[in-house]
């Protein structure tokens, strides 16, 4: 792992899905195992110019999730390595049984890729809104969950997924996110990104939230508090050691994602601490809610998962130091 | 066509398949015994005279697949498996035991044989297309053969296959549906029917058959055929009788799961025995 950090978070110049059929593209150019399943939603995630490069590893199944992961799943018992995308909701929710079973359970290589998670389904609403995709992957033995921060933390996950014998989930923002990482920079699956050191707390961010807890740190600061700052791209297997440093060295956490706090990042966070050494715990996240249509800012404010929120969290966990 | 002896042959092969199924399921006293016994005339025909495989390479690369979607028909897969010399006939016993390589339901990580995992009704359909696409990527000429229940293709997830495999035009895919007429709750009929099984397949544009699902010679006619098309996926409706062998439970509701105890053993055999002594097993 070797990272380097934006000076500056701002939108990246291209979609997150452009960075997607870019990084499948190499994949697919060397390795002619290597499927990019779908469920009528290439034009939406991108994917056209893979299809058109690679028909004979594109396999559209038109409007049936079901039917896609357990195609998926042969073709895995055959020796592919198939990438199934949907939106989030209805690759985790909607297909969850043949997850489970065509894939987990029957020890597969089925990489899932759900789309526009949590509050980033925007426009979509609520039906499409899953707080909850993430959970319901986390409770599947052996998968392995992740949310890429970037397109540069996608780019240089995407191989290790693709060599990696078993069932992924990987939730993908479709439209520009903020860059956070600098190009060159590598990731590990299964170990956290520490962002900034801090003494008074550790955030620990994911996602949407990454960036909003690097700038809680920086308003943080302000009021005399310093944060550490993780980001936990991987839900499933969790960076424990790096939970244990952050017990042992902050003694304080907050947690933040985009999702359900039940089931998500802050109930898997919390797991492990209890079983350890307890400590102070905020979850910022959404409350037990569904979702509703909106732009991603109004969004932001409504589900309460903006830098305002992780730092008036931080100064709640904080007093409870005392 | 089958010629007369090997069509006999394939008839004991069923028996012995039938009886090693009552075997496996009294040694634990009760299990999915009905939709068992109403295909092994099947199993007999694909493993004793259509499909291409190695015992002691059960995961061959050029080898036939065989989904069995209607998974918790595993322990009469088990018996032919064992009888093919894929395992030690005696593993049979251990059924469901603690630790077992033979579970109810059919596993591919456990048994020698067993091409996918099955379970939850409806997926092997799936799991069976997507094996089919991709040894049609390989450029393989194996075939996929799977088995479906018709209680079992209620199921949305088979139209869906359905739907699929035509499309992609996988006729290295061949399904049999298990015709037998009765699911938990009841006949089909009363709980949701299928009225014309073949027929609604043909309307997705698959190659259907329809034969008697207890004639091995019909049966086998049947795969010819259906290895014979270009272009579609086929589909071989069973006309079937659940608990086929067992005239305690054949065609009976009920006969899905139930007991087994050693005196039905004894009785179940018996009655198989004398089939298969009078289609020549007396004199093997």
């Amino acid at each position: 792992m070797s990272i380097v950090v934006c000076k500056e978070f701002v939108n990246e110049s291209k979609d997150m899905r452009q960075g997607y059929c870019e990084g499948m593209m190499r994949l697919a150019e060397n390795d002619p195992h290597i499927i990019a399943l779908d469920a009528d939603l290439m034009t939406a995630m991108g994917m056209k110019p893979f299809a058109e490069k690679f028909p004979e590893q594109t396999v559209d199944c038109g409007i049936q999730e079901a039917n896609m992961v357990g195609v998926a799943c042969g073709m895995s018992a055959a020796g592919m390595i198939p990438f199934a995308h949907t939106f989030a909701p209805f690759i985790t929710r909607r297909a969850c049984d043949q997850v489970f079973m065509s894939g987990a359970y029957a020890k597969q290589n089925v990489k899932l890729v759900g789309s526009d998670p949590g509050i980033t389904a925007q426009l979509n609403g609520g039906t499409h809104m899953p707080f909850e995709d993430m959970g319901i992957m986390r409770g599947i033995p052996t998968m392995t969950v992740l949310e890429p921060t970037d397109i540069t933390m996608l780019n240089n996950l995407l191989p290790q997924v693709a060599q990696q014998y078993g069932m992924f989930y990987m939730r993908l923002v479709r439209k520009a996110v903020k860059k956070v990482y600098e190009e060159g920079s590598t990731f590990e699956s299964g170990k956290a990104v520490q962002l900034r050191d801090g003494k008074d707390v550790t955030i620990i961010a994911s996602g949407f939230c990454v960036s909003e807890a690097l700038e809680a740190a920086k308003q943080l600061e302000q009021d005399g508090i310093t944060a550490r700052v993780l980001d936990m791209f991987t839900w499933k297997p969790l960076d424990e050691q790096a939970i244990l440093d952050a017990v042992k060295d902050t003694g304080a956490i907050v947690t933040a994602e985009n999702h359900n706090v039940i089931n998500g990042l802050g109930s898997a966070v919390s797991d492990f601490v209890v079983k350890h050494t307890p400590v102070p715990m905020e979850m910022v996240g959404v409350q037990d809610e569904f979702g509703e249509v909106g732009k991603l800012d109004y969004l932001a404010g409504r589900f309460h998962l903006k830098a305002e929120d992780i730092a008036a969290a931080v100064h709640k966990v904080v007093a409870r130091k005392q | 066509m089958l010629c007369k002896d090997r069509a006999l042959e394939l008839q004991r092969f069923s028996k012995q398949i039938q009886m090693e199924t009552v075997k496996t399921i009294a040694s634990l006293g009760t299990g999915h015994v009905g939709g068992a016994l109403s295909i092994s005339d099947v199993l007999a025909v694909l493993y004793g005279n259509q499909m291409q495989y190695k015992p002691q390479d059960p995961r061959w690369d050029d080898r036939d697949w065989l989904v069995v979607s209607k998974g918790h028909a595993g322990p009469a897969v088990y018996a032919t498996l064992a009888l093919k010399g894929f395992f030690p006939i005696e593993q049979l016993q251990t059924l469901n035991q603690p630790g077992t390589n033979l579970p109810s339901h059919c596993d591919s990580n456990r048994t020698p044989g067993i091409d996918i995992t099955t379970g939850s009704l409806g997926q092997g359909a799936s799991s069976a297309a997507g094996v089919a696409l991709a040894l049609k990527m390989k450029k393989k000429a194996s075939n996929v053969y799977l088995i479906l229940g018709d209680g079992e293709i209620e199921e949305g997830q088979v139209w869906e296959m359905a739907l699929f495999a035509a499309h992609r035009k996988l006729d290295n895919l061949i399904a049999f549906v298990d015709n037998n007429h009765l699911q938990i709750d009841g006949t089909v009929e009363e709980v949701s029917s299928m009225t014309d099984i073949a027929e609604k397949f043909a309307s997705f544009g698959w190659y259907a058959q329809n034969v008697c699902g207890h004639s091995v010679e019909e049966i086998d006619a049947a795969i010819d055929k259906a290895k014979a098309q270009n272009g579609k996926p086929s589909v071989i409706v069973l006309d079937t009788i659940k608990g086929n062998g067992w005239s305690k439970i054949a065609g009976k509701v009920g006969s899905h799961s139930c007991a087994v105890t050693a005196e039905d053993m004894k009785s179940a055999l018996a009655e198989m025995q004398a089939a298969y002594n009078d289609i020549g097993g007396a004199a093997e």
